[in-house]
């Protein structure tokens, strides 16, 4: 009886040992386990990080200037002194992808960090303290997500006029109901569970609360949400841009490039729909890939 | 056994001569896991009689409940397979038959009751229409109305008031205690050989918990169903059981008559667990005797026995070598290197409930 | 003598024997006529359609180093007793009183120093932890919200916890869904000792539990009391375990107290039809004691609409014409013993 009482539990050593590995997570070990868990998220990171080093490193990488016309090569097939060819204006289809990953990247990420910040504020308020806020909110969001993406950035472009900053705020603002829907949803279960009530036991602030146990419980679908949006800015702002409401020439969008060329010349120069689509292709490929493989990471229960 | 006592259960273990309905041989089912495999049920035998009532007894993760699930076919694959043994239904291997003959063994010859009588019925169709749909499947040769007539029958039969009214709402209109009435109805309408319970009360109010098994063991009384009881509480076993199995980290630790577990059991485990329940009648308030640390993961078990780093008893060779599952007295089995200490040597140091 | 005085007894029958600490003078919670009644809304505009009565006037007290168990099936109110006295739950009516001090209608923010002295356990260790968390920083939570340790000290004291409740410091860094459901659980109490609380309320606190692991838990309570004189709130729906750990013992039903005495004699010379019936319905885990049982007949009724006069007059093989009419009070039947029932 004596030895049944000892309270001090031993613990397997089997499942011990199972559990050791997963708590020395450092940042490397997370990449490791990245690779070996989700090869493709691998795959996804290594197409994000190449774009984004190709933008930081854009005047290394580019032949020519992305803006130096030249009628003599215009319309130029790929090979020779032009990589990918150059377009009508004879500038090189190249040094235009390459600077047109920095316009495609910083419109793309900004727009989505915007739009997912202040979804997630809107989400978490309506969500959390409900009342006549949610209400309103939640109908102005119906409103919101009654009109189709594009025509919401139509309008906020062309009320706002053309520029950098522009795009990415009318590019942001359809992003804003989709996400505040997601984090409201699972702000309204993770809200009722017992650990938020234990922190209001402890004397937690509910403005705490909101931040601390609520909002990271509620963030998983964002990251996908937000990723598939990474994407779906980019083409937005291509579709803008060729609209002539998103970012004005003469600088390099892959969007522009691609629509204003894809009606005349796609065959005659086919390449020059062919590159720049590739593009972005490749990075909402790469996006996505990542995006499924962070959700996973973030999760601390999908670690062990 | 019919009309023999007043008490919940058949006081009586079960006549040696009754024929065996299923007889469950080295049953495996293991998981295949990316953790590895996973022996969820190892090597498990028993046999059940005509008209007794077996209860399977473990903690979570035991392997109880996939050993009921493997008996159905019910076993998740991947990543569950059946890798060994027999499951015979009146001589039938049901391991051996096609999906086809199977299902109309499930609800027909052998049925099974679950914990949460709101998951296992369908929301959308009325208790009737789901009764009906069993007796549909298997009794083909009745006619719509009588299949009605025989619905509203076994609503009566679970002694649910106004059978024919209730037949016509949906679950959410039931209490639990009423919704596993009618899981039981449901179960036992096509009159099957074997019923499986599955922790029937353990979402219950103890009130409604005592309904519920004098239902369960009224019915099996006038039917001649054979029962198993899955269950992780003894005191259920206690009222209700002829023959209880103790199940620990997916293998079969101890087997006996229930009288005979209650007195003496044979395996440090089943001491342990017997001693850690708290009880209503004994006189001291003392501490609760604890089984330390806890169940094992299944896909790392030690070489040895399973039990032997909670155990109080245990010695190098247990941690070594598994020890064999053997008949220490006339019915009783136990797989324990120190069965004989426990049988045979200083009596066992009192546990709670007995002083 | 008044039923105030009877509500706050003394635990001169401690399981554990050992000298409840001294917390100030008088009981660390006193509850009076606690009424919470919850509006059921329906349709688009969410009007109150009805009420769900979920506590119906509950008084009881609790002594420095004394263990309350509080017992009833789903649905009596119970669980909604411990959020309410706990302000986690607005009260309808009623006061609440926590050492000596009136929390009723505190606010927020004046709530906050009195939380200190009072915390919860909750049933499913699951979800009571945030999965988002590691361990240690969930049980130092309550010590960094109310600014009681620098970051070193609050390290220390998380890992005196964990030692205390038989974790290892180390698994400080572990999330939660690293440990099994009774170390949770483990998790769980440590982190309701953070601010070292004379009252801890145990919300079902070992019915998610297996019984081996149970037995683990309630031994550590019990221990725990003995070391730090806490006061529990023990609420559950198993009669043994709460007969068990508590010195006192109330029985709920359907929103109403209706048995309320020492836990001896509450098992032993029940009062109440209802306590019976519980009594006679727990399986006994032993095969010799198998008995004919008068089992009661029934469901709990709705707490929507309960059923008027005594509340288990629908259930009660012994109900008068005056059951169905008139409510009983909870009067004393015996010394330190109360019943609602007018049989006795």
């Amino acid at each position: 009886m004596a030895t049944m009482r000892t309270l001090v539990q031993p613990v397997d050593h089997a499942v011990e040992l199972s559990r050791a590995g997963a708590n020395v997570t450092g940042s490397g070990s997370a990449l490791l386990h990245l690779a070996g868990r989700h090869p493709l998220g691998l795959i996804g990171l290594v197409i994000v990080v190449v774009f984004v080093l190709v933008a930081a490193f854009a005047p290394l990488l580019a032949t020519h200037d992305p803006l130096a016309t030249n009628a003599a090569t215009s319309l130029a097939a790929p090979g020779g002194q032009h990589m990918l060819g150059a377009d009508f204006m004879g500038r090189d289809l190249w040094s235009r992808i390459i600077y047109g990953a920095r316009i495609s990247l910083a419109v793309g990420i900004a727009s989505t960090v915007v739009g997912c910040v202040i979804g997630a504020a809107v989400g978490l308020v309506s969500g959390y303290w409900g009342g006549w806020v949610d209400l309103v909110v939640q109908r102005v969001n119906d409103v919101l997500q009654a009109l189709p993406l594009l025509v919401l950035a139509l309008v906020m472009a062309a009320s706002l006029g053309p520029s950098l900053t522009n795009t990415i705020i009318a590019i942001s603002i359809p992003v804003v109901p989709h996400v505040a829907r997601v984090i409201r949803a699972s702000t309204l279960s993770v809200r009722e569970m017992p650990f938020v009530e234990a922190a209001r036991a402890e004397g937690m602030g509910e403005l705490q609360i909101a931040l601390r146990h609520v909002l990271p419980n509620t963030l998983a679908p964002v990251i996908v949400l937000a990723t598939a949006q990474l994407g779906s800015a980019i083409l937005t702002e291509a579709s803008l841009s060729f609209l002539g409401l998103g970012i004005p020439e003469p600088y390099p969008s892959w969007g522009r490039m691609l629509s204003e060329s894809a009606a005349e010349y796609v065959r005659t120069a086919p390449w020059l729909v062919i590159f720049p689509g590739l593009a972005i292709s490749l990075v909402i490929f790469g996006t996505n890939l990542l995006g499924d493989a962070v959700r996973d990471v973030l999760d601390p229960r999908e670690r062990s | 056994m019919p009309g023999e006592t007043a008490t919940l259960a058949a006081t009586e273990p079960a006549a040696k001569a009754a024929p065996a309905v299923l007889e469950v041989e080295g049953l495996k089912t293991w998981f295949f896991t990316r953790g590895g495999i996973v022996r969820a049920v190892d090597d498990v035998s028993f046999s059940l009689s005509e008209g007794e009532t077996l209860a399977i007894v473990g903690e979570s993760g035991c392997g109880k409940s996939i050993t009921a699930l493997s008996i159905l076919g019910l076993v998740p694959s991947p990543p569950g397979r059946i890798v060994g043994g027999a499951v015979r239904l009146r001589g039938t291997d049901l391991l051996r038959v096609d999906e086809e003959a199977m299902r109309r063994v499930r609800g027909n010859e052998i049925s099974m009751i679950f914990q949460e009588p709101m998951t296992s019925l369908n929301p959308v169709l009325t208790i009737g229409a789901q009764i009906e749909e069993a007796l549909t499947l298997h009794q083909t040769a009745l006619s719509r109305a009588e299949v009605r007539a025989r619905a509203v029958e076994m609503l009566q039969l679970v002694r649910i008031p106004e059978p024919e009214r209730r037949a016509k709402e949906y679950p959410h209109q039931l209490s639990g205690g009423m919704r596993q009435r009618a899981m039981i109805a449901m179960a036992l309408s096509c009159n099957p050989r074997v019923l499986i319970a599955d922790e029937p009360t353990t979402a219950l109010d103890v009130t409604i918990q005592a309904q519920i098994l004098e239902l369960i063991l009224d019915l099996q009384r006038r039917l001649g169903t054979a029962v198993i009881l899955i269950t992780h509480d003894l005191g259920v076993v206690a009222e209700t059981a002829q023959r209880v199995i103790v199940m620990y980290a997916g293998r079969k630790v101890e087997e006996a008559e229930v009288f005979a577990l209650f007195e003496q059991p044979l395996h440090p485990y089943t001491r342990g667990l017997m001693g850690s329940i708290p009880h209503l009648v004994d006189e001291t308030t003392e501490r609760l005797a604890e089984i330390p640390g806890m169940v094992p993961a299944l896909n790392a078990l030690p070489p040895g026995c399973a039990f032997a780093p909670r155990c109080t008893m245990a010695t190098d060779r247990c941690r070594a070598e598994m020890p064999p599952y053997r008949e220490w007295q006339a019915g009783h089995f136990s797989a324990c290197w120190h069965a004989e200490a426990l049988m045979t040597g200083r009596s066992p140091p009192p546990l709670a409930g007995e002083g | 003598m008044g039923v105030d005085r009877m509500l706050s007894a003394t635990p001169d029958s401690a399981p554990t024997p050992t000298l409840p600490r001294a917390r100030g003078r008088g009981n660390v919670l006193e509850v009076e006529g606690l009424t919470k009644h919850f509006a059921v809304r329906k349709g688009l505009l969410r009007r109150a359609v009805g009420k769900v009565y979920a506590v119906d006037g509950v008084s009881f007290a609790i002594a420095p180093g004394e263990t309350l168990g509080l017992v009833g099936e789903s649905g009596c109110g119970k669980s909604t007793v411990g959020r309410t006295a706990m302000r986690l739950i607005e009260p309808t009516a009623g006061s609440i009183h926590l050492q000596g001090q009136d929390i009723t209608r505190l606010s927020r923010a004046e709530m906050r120093p009195h939380r200190r002295a009072m915390q919860i356990i909750f049933q499913d260790p699951y979800a009571s932890l945030n999965p988002r968390i590691p361990a240690g920083e969930i049980v130092g939570e309550p010590l960094r919200v109310h600014g009681l340790a620098d970051a070193r000290q609050r390290e220390e004291r998380v890992a005196a916890l964990f030692q205390r409740v038989g974790l290892r410091p180390a698994q400080m860094r572990n999330y939660p869904h690293e440990f099994s459901g009774g170390q949770r659980q483990r998790i769980g109490i440590a982190r309701a000792l953070a601010l070292d609380p004379a009252l801890i309320i145990g919300d079902e606190p070992v019915s998610a539990l297996d019984v081996s692991i149970q037995a683990q838990v309630i031994n550590l309570l019990r221990d725990l009391q003995g070391e730090r004189g806490l006061s529990y709130l023990f609420i559950a729906h198993d009669l043994a375990v709460v007969r068990h750990i508590s010195h006192r013992v109330a029985v709920m039903y359907l929103g109403r107290i209706v048995e309320l005495a020492e836990t001896r004699a509450l098992f032993a010379t029940p009062q109440h039809p209802y306590t019976e019936a519980l009594l006679a319905a727990v399986p006994v885990a032993d095969p010799r004691k198998r008995r004919p049982r008068r089992i009661i007949q029934g469901d709990v009724p709705s707490p929507i609409r309960p059923p008027p006069g005594c509340h288990f007059h629908t259930r009660c093989p012994y109900a008068e014409a005056r059951c169905r009419e008139l409510a009983p009070p909870l009067k004393q039947v015996a010394p330190g013993h109360l019943a609602a029932c007018h049989l006795r």
